[in-house]
């Protein structure tokens, strides 16, 4: 508990919000471009398998890659269009990869085909799992991972609370402030529907106390159902991981090494609970996305709802494009997001933001010594020693390094962020982990 | 949409936090500006001036043997302030009549011994002032323990012959010399009144006499997150608590907690010395046993030592230990060693 009294966890950082740009805005659409990159690999997990040919012509929604095993999930079509290449494109995150390219039908009125509502009360588990994986759904948090994977409760497991997150402790973000505000109803259902299938007693919503319409609107939502709460958490970084919001609501801490299921608890984003509920009430799979475009650089910040595949560049037009001084142009959170080597790369299901920096905010600061002030401590909440684990890194002690859990570090950030002598802490933990990866792999 | 320039490409975070270590450094220093004043309210002119020189050698050590290469021109490790922090702290220690060449080669040996030869700054095992102190301490130990009386701004511009001393040359400090409380307790049993030492109108080192001022400095920094408060409520509460039981026993033998919490270096090396981040542990846990290893020490030294005082030696000595410290002090990771 905090001096203020909402509940929160241990450590953490409190970065300038810099919400107030776009936290009022109300969601726009973003208006069809000529075509749409989708990448086969949206998602952790094995990429999708496309069902389609090119010279194909495919409907908005329409089902273009199949999953590809338990963890793959589907992939649709966001537009109306035909199919113009199946080929290796440019990934965000630099790689090339295979994936679908569709040029949108210019004379289509692009309207949503919605179908009737599947009764979910009496649905059982495998299909209601199956059904989420034909959706398409993966966590809208940012991690991007199949939906419907923790939905397969192992034989014997049951699940005692439902955590729904909306955080949103990333700066400049406002894409799931939004969609609670103005699908606050989205919201609710899609968490009853999930509650239900999952058997669970009681739901709860966290929301940071910079976001008090939200908590308003959805209390509206709620009505008087006692199964459904929300629970207001103190405003801090890294609040929307999985772990810190469990420790933020029930003071618990989920053991290193497991997943919340191992407490008996499930984690979910408030848009992947509104996407669930259009699935099942409307038939519509996940096609687009709310993107939050914001920044320094950013002429015109917007909430834009995006087909997922729409090129970052047509995004960033839509928002007025980029200021003259704009250095560097990120996806997702400033905290744990990607910059991005070019902007022909397409929107993806985890894009969560755009943001545009300028000099001043992608200058490099001058690296000072470590001075073990300790800050990097107070900021890690996974209690672990980041100013010793950089120095490790350093000097390539990888032993050394796992032996100080260094693969308990979830790579928040926010060590690198707290550190006075602007040491790259996070990013030569990162490098550490992926080599200590490789070898185990190789071994 | 193409840009206009090249993109940057980074890592996560693409956010800072504002403060940064010279600004950290800064604080400190600005921090130790109200003890200078009063320093040179209670011995005069010559505070400044020895602490000018002790600074003048630390920075003129740091720019001629500080860190260098192809990508890091010569002087530029100054820019981190951290050798003016130095200097200004090693002077601050220093007697008031000390001649200006040693408060010089004083600044010069804490940056060479106390930070170069480790590797340079974040490196060093012991605090860099006290290094320069102790070496001072051994070189000259009569003109260390020679302590001139306090002057209360009636000679603020009156300078002392010992002062301008040539090089190399012993001082003779002139006048009379004033026993500080501690060594009074020491070697005459007699304290002193606690309103002297809190105001600080007694003979001390230049900047350790006035309690209230650095109690409201160590306040200031405590509240600016300067350093982690830990480690000055582990030694001040040690300090109380051990010499309140030897007080319990023998109040006319041992110095009263209130006694031994104002006089001497407790409060200045409290606060502006052993905080010092580099060589402390960084851990919580670390920082409470540091200090009260320092505090135990501090009350050990001054009541059983040949010393009447001990911060300087109590801090050096948990400096080297702090290695060890932080080995057995690491904090408990995230879901690990607790049941959930």
């Amino acid at each position: 508990m905090s001096l203020l009294g909402l509940a929160t966890f241990r450590h953490g950082v409190h970065p300038d919000e810099h919400k107030e740009a776009t936290e009022d805005l109300r969601i726009e659409r973003m208006p069809f471009v000529r075509s749409y990159v989708l990448p086969l690999g949206q998602h952790g997990g094995k990429p999708a398998k496309p069902v389609v040919r090119v010279g194909q012509s495919v409907l908005r929604g329409e089902l273009i890659a199949a999953a590809d095993g338990f963890v793959s999930t589907c992939l649709h079509a966001p537009v109306d269009g035909r199919v113009t290449a199946i080929d290796r494109r440019r990934h965000p995150n630099g790689a090339l990869v295979e994936a679908i390219e569709i040029e949108a039908d210019a004379f289509s009125p692009q309207t949503v085909r919605e179908g009737e509502p599947l009764d979910v009360d009496v649905m059982p588990r495998e299909q209601f799992v199956a059904e989420v994986q034909r959706a398409g759904l993966v966590g809208l948090g940012g991690a991007a991972f199949p939906a419907h994977v923790k939905y397969a409760l192992p034989e014997g497991r049951k699940v005692r609370e439902l955590v729904i997150n909306g955080c949103e402790c990333e700066p400049y973000l406002t894409c799931d402030h939004r969609t609670m505000v103005e699908r606050p109803a989205a919201v609710v259902r899609g968490v009853r529907i999930l509650a239900r299938q999952l058997g669970v007693e009681r739901s709860t919503i966290g929301v940071e106390a910079n976001k008090p319409d939200a908590v308003e609107v959805l209390r509206a939502a709620i009505g008087d159902d006692p199964q459904v709460r929300v629970v207001p958490l103190e405003v801090k970084y890294p609040q929307g991981a999985e772990k810190m919001l469990i420790k933020a609501i029930f003071g618990v801490e989920v053991p290193a090494g497991k997943l919340p299921l191992d407490i008996e608890m499930v984690v979910n984003n408030v848009g992947t609970m509104a996407s669930l509920a259009d699935w099942f009430d409307r038939r519509v799979p996940l096609i687009e996305r709310v993107v939050t475009v914001a920044g320094p650089g950013i002429e015109r910040p917007a909430n834009l709802l995006v087909p997922v595949g729409t090129p970052v560049g047509e995004v960033l037009r839509q928002a007025g494009g980029l200021s003259q001084d704009t250095r560097e142009v990120v996806m997702g959170g400033p905290m744990m997001g990607q910059s991005l080597a070019s902007l022909d790369v397409p929107v993806l299901k985890g894009t969560s933001g755009l943001l545009a920096f300028t000099a001043q905010e992608t200058a490099h600061p001058n690296e000072y010594a470590c001075l073990k002030c300790g800050r990097c401590l107070d900021a890690c909440a996974n209690f672990l020693n980041p100013s010793r684990l950089a120095r490790l890194s350093k000097a390539g002690r990888h032993a050394e390094l796992e032996q100080a859990f260094v693969m308990d570090c979830m790579e928040c950030g926010a060590c690198s962020f707290a550190c006075p002598s602007n040491i790259p802490i996070v990013q030569l933990i990162r490098a550490s982990k992926s080599a200590i990866r490789s070898r185990r792999a190789r071994s | 949409m193409s840009a206009r320039h090249p993109l940057v490409v980074q890592t996560a975070p693409f956010l800072h936090a504002a403060l940064s270590t010279p600004r950290l450094m800064r604080e400190v220093a600005l921090a130790a500006v109200p003890v200078l004043a009063a320093a040179t309210w209670f011995f005069g002119i010559t505070a400044l001036l020895v602490v000018g020189a002790a600074t003048l050698g630390a920075v003129g050590a740091e720019r001629t043997f500080g860190p260098r290469s192809a990508t890091l021109p010569r002087g530029r490790s100054l820019r981190d302030f951290s050798a003016v922090l130095t200097g200004i702290l090693l002077g601050l220690t220093l007697p008031p009549g000390i001649p200006l060449w040693m408060a010089f080669v004083g600044g010069a040996v804490s940056i060479c011994l106390g930070k170069l030869v480790w590797g340079g700054l974040g490196h060093n095992l012991f605090n860099p002032a006290l290094v320069g102190r102790a070496f001072l301490q051994a070189a000259f130990p009569t003109t260390l323990t020679a302590w001139v009386p306090h002057t209360n701004g009636d000679e603020l511009l009156v300078l002392r012959s010992s002062t301008f001393a040539w090089p190399l040359m012993q001082a003779h400090i002139d006048g009379l010399t004033a026993a500080t409380p501690l060594a009074r307790l020491k070697f005459e049993g007699h304290t002193e009144a606690w309103d002297a030492l809190l105001l600080g109108n007694i003979s001390g080192s230049l900047g350790e006499t006035s309690a209230i001022v650095l109690i409201v400095c160590g306040l200031v920094l405590v509240w600016r997150r300067a350093f982690d408060w830990r480690i000055p409520a582990a030694i001040l509460l040690t300090v109380a608590v051990v010499s309140g039981v030897l007080w319990g026993i023998d109040s006319t033998r041992y110095g009263s907690p209130l006694f031994m919490l104002l006089s001497g270096g407790l409060l200045f090396g409290t606060v502006f010395m052993a905080t010092d981040p580099v060589s402390s542990p960084a851990t919580p846990r670390g920082a409470w046993i540091f200090g009260i290893g320092v505090g135990v020490l501090v009350v050990l030294i001054r009541v059983w030592g040949g010393l009447p005082e001990g911060v300087m030696y109590a801090i050096l000595l948990m400096n080297a230990a702090t290695p060890l410290i932080e080995r057995i002090a690491q904090p408990r990771p995230f879901g690990r060693g607790r049941t959930t």
